[in-house]
């Protein structure tokens, strides 16, 4: 757990970066900061391991003053993921994964196989072991920059808008990775954004601050986008929040019904299209047992007769669901959520879009 | 001109190692010593000079324009305000020698040292380097590309400077354009040329293939970047 208690960092020349600032970033939980520029986000992230010193107040690290503990020892003991990556140009992969282990004082043997794992861990191809920096994509960079900051298995991992810098594609199956690593490691994680979407997709919970480094709310994503706190949380949400909310209710309630003559299947059972006079129409496929009510709301919208196709782990059609079936569950779910708020860090699959198919 | 060939290849020959102390191969020695040791003090003057330049900015101008006012002092200037230290010695050429080279380096190991991209700084920080290992094992390496760019420069313009030291009878393979000018003999003079244009590109080739050899990580960098 990392606590802020009333921490403020004012600058010589006056600025207010961050302005009594008190919050807790859960064990084992992604805790996301997340704000337009100069709402202190990074400024209160660097606080964490000292980059930057508070000028008042106390950060704690499992009940530890941060500004007990000589600053290099706590940097060791805290992962970093910094934008762009931050690799070391002159290091091949292998030797920037094992920096920390170096530091610490590992032999060279143990850090590099140590370096090995890792770079399985976050999916790079042990090819990739003797390169160097610039030889990698800014995908494949920001991988090694998460196995960097995991290598010595530290407890705590702060991340400074790590993917910021790549395409939205990479952008997004990075953020998948990371969700897939994270259910596996259970590491406490401060991640810092100012793509409000990034935070709602990663965030078990979600700070957002404003300018001059004040917290306007701090609440489970669901929670965020069902009450925002004021015009401030509500504008920088943006648009579409009931649809986006869908995100966090799972599909696996939803009826399924059986497969329509209509629709065209491979000998495996996978979907081809709707059959039609002018040949297959598109479809959308959403997976009941992982996706969300949002992927199969977006499935049947993609589907010119409205139903969205289930599809198992093997993408077999296992059923439909009819227009009537998804209004039923949607109504049920209006009707509850206005009794009880969605249970804060219940989630489901990070992949909250349907399956567009041609 | 009179029937004199332009080289008489038997002045070479029976000049070359000659026993005394005007024999070319001598001259070539001293001539390296006296164009190298400026280049490998100034290395490491500039060094510790540039780290701290880099560090307290409000050092580098002064430092710089103390180094600039030097450099432009012409070299015969120089030479003789160390004669009546150093004599007719090669240390009254090597001093003078070694601030142009200062003049040189520091500008680049400080350029080196602020093109070390800050995010690359920011995370050796992060990942807890204390400076000193920071400034030996990343920054320092990461300005290596710049640095040995200002060593060439250094390199060649004091293998060619080394020559006015003539003046003052030290000047390597410079002693036989004096030679040759005063007898109005050209060999010695186009022998001091070849020599030291070849001596420059072969110490240039060197650095080049060391910073081949020192950085293969920038080595393809301008094809992809």
């Amino acid at each position: 757990m990392i606590t802020f208690e009333d921490v403020t960092k004012r600058y010589p020349d006056g600025t207010v970066a961050v302005d009594h600032l008190s919050l807790q970033a859960p064990t084992g939980a992604i805790t996301v900061l997340v704000g337009p520029s100069g709402c202190g986000k990074t400024t209160s992230l660097r606080m964490i391991n000292r980059m930057i010193d508070a000028t008042s107040g106390r950060i704690l690290l499992d009940d530890q003053d941060v500004r007990a503990i000589d600053p290099p020892t706590l940097r060791r003991g805290i992962g970093y993921v910094i934008q762009q990556a931050g690799l070391f140009p002159h290091r091949k992969i292998v030797d920037n994964v094992a920096t920390v282990p170096y530091l610490l004082g590992w032999d060279k043997k143990k850090a590099r196989a140590r370096a090995m794992e890792l770079l399985e861990l976050v999916g790079l191809d042990a090819k990739l072991a003797n390169r160097y920096p610039f030889q990698l994509s800014g995908g494949q960079q920001q991988r090694v920059g998460v196995a960097r900051a995991l290598a010595a298995d530290p407890p705590v991992l702060l991340m400074d808008e790590p993917f910021s810098a790549v395409d939205p594609i990479v952008r997004a199956s990075l953020q998948d990775e990371l969700l897939a690593l994270q259910s596996e490691l259970n590491k406490t994680i401060v991640f810092v954004t100012h793509d409000i979407d990034e935070a709602i997709k990663l965030g078990d919970v979600v700070a957002v601050l404003r300018v001059g480094g004040h917290l306007a709310q701090m609440a489970a994503p669901a929670t965020l986008l069902s009450e925002p706190a004021d015009d401030f949380v509500r504008e920088f949400l943006g648009r579409d929040r009931g649809i986006r909310r869908l995100s966090f209710v799972p599909a696996k309630g939803v009826r399924l019904g059986p497969l329509p003559d209509d629709l065209v299947v491979d000998a495996d059972g996978r979907p081809l299209g709707w059959r039609s006079d002018g040949g297959l129409l598109p479809y959308g496929t959403f997976n009941p047992e992982r996706d969300s009510l949002r992927a199969a709301l977006d499935a049947a919208l993609l589907s010119p007769n409205g139903a969205a196709i289930a599809a198992d782990g093997d993408g077999r059609a296992v059923g439909v669901v009819t227009r009537d079936a998804l209004d039923d569950v949607l109504i049920r779910y209006a009707e509850k959520s206005l009794e009880h708020e969605p249970e804060p860090g219940e989630r489901v699959a990070a992949d909250d879009h349907g399956r567009a198919e041609p | 001109m009179n029937d004199e060939p332009l080289i008489r290849w038997d002045w070479i020959a029976r000049n070359w190692d000659n026993g005394g102390p005007s024999a070319i191969k001598t001259l070539l020695e001293s001539h390296v010593a006296m164009a190298l040791l400026p280049v490998v003090f100034g290395l490491l003057v500039a060094l510790p000079l540039g780290v701290a330049c880099a560090r307290w900015r409000w050092l580098y101008q002064p430092t710089a324009g103390l180094m600039n006012v030097i450099y432009s002092l012409p070299s015969l200037v120089l030479f003789s305000i160390f004669l009546s230290v150093t004599g007719l010695t090669q240390t009254t050429v090597i001093i003078p020698l070694t601030f142009f080279t200062l003049a040189v380096l520091i500008p680049a190991v400080v350029d080196g040292l602020g093109a070390v991209p800050d995010h690359v700084r920011q995370s050796a920080v992060a990942m807890g380097f204390r400076p000193l290992r920071r400034l030996l094992q990343v920054e320092l390496p990461v300005a290596v590309p710049v640095v040995l760019g200002g060593l060439r420069v250094a390199t060649v313009s004091s293998i060619s400077l080394v020559s006015v030291g003539a003046l003052i009878g030290q000047g390597g393979l410079g002693n036989l354009f004096i030679d040759g000018w005063q007898r109005q003999f050209y060999t010695p003079i186009v022998v001091g040329i070849v020599l030291i244009a070849a001596l420059a590109v072969l110490s240039d080739g060197l650095l080049v293939f060391a910073q081949w050899l020192l950085t293969p990580w920038s080595r393809a960098r301008r094809g992809t970047a």
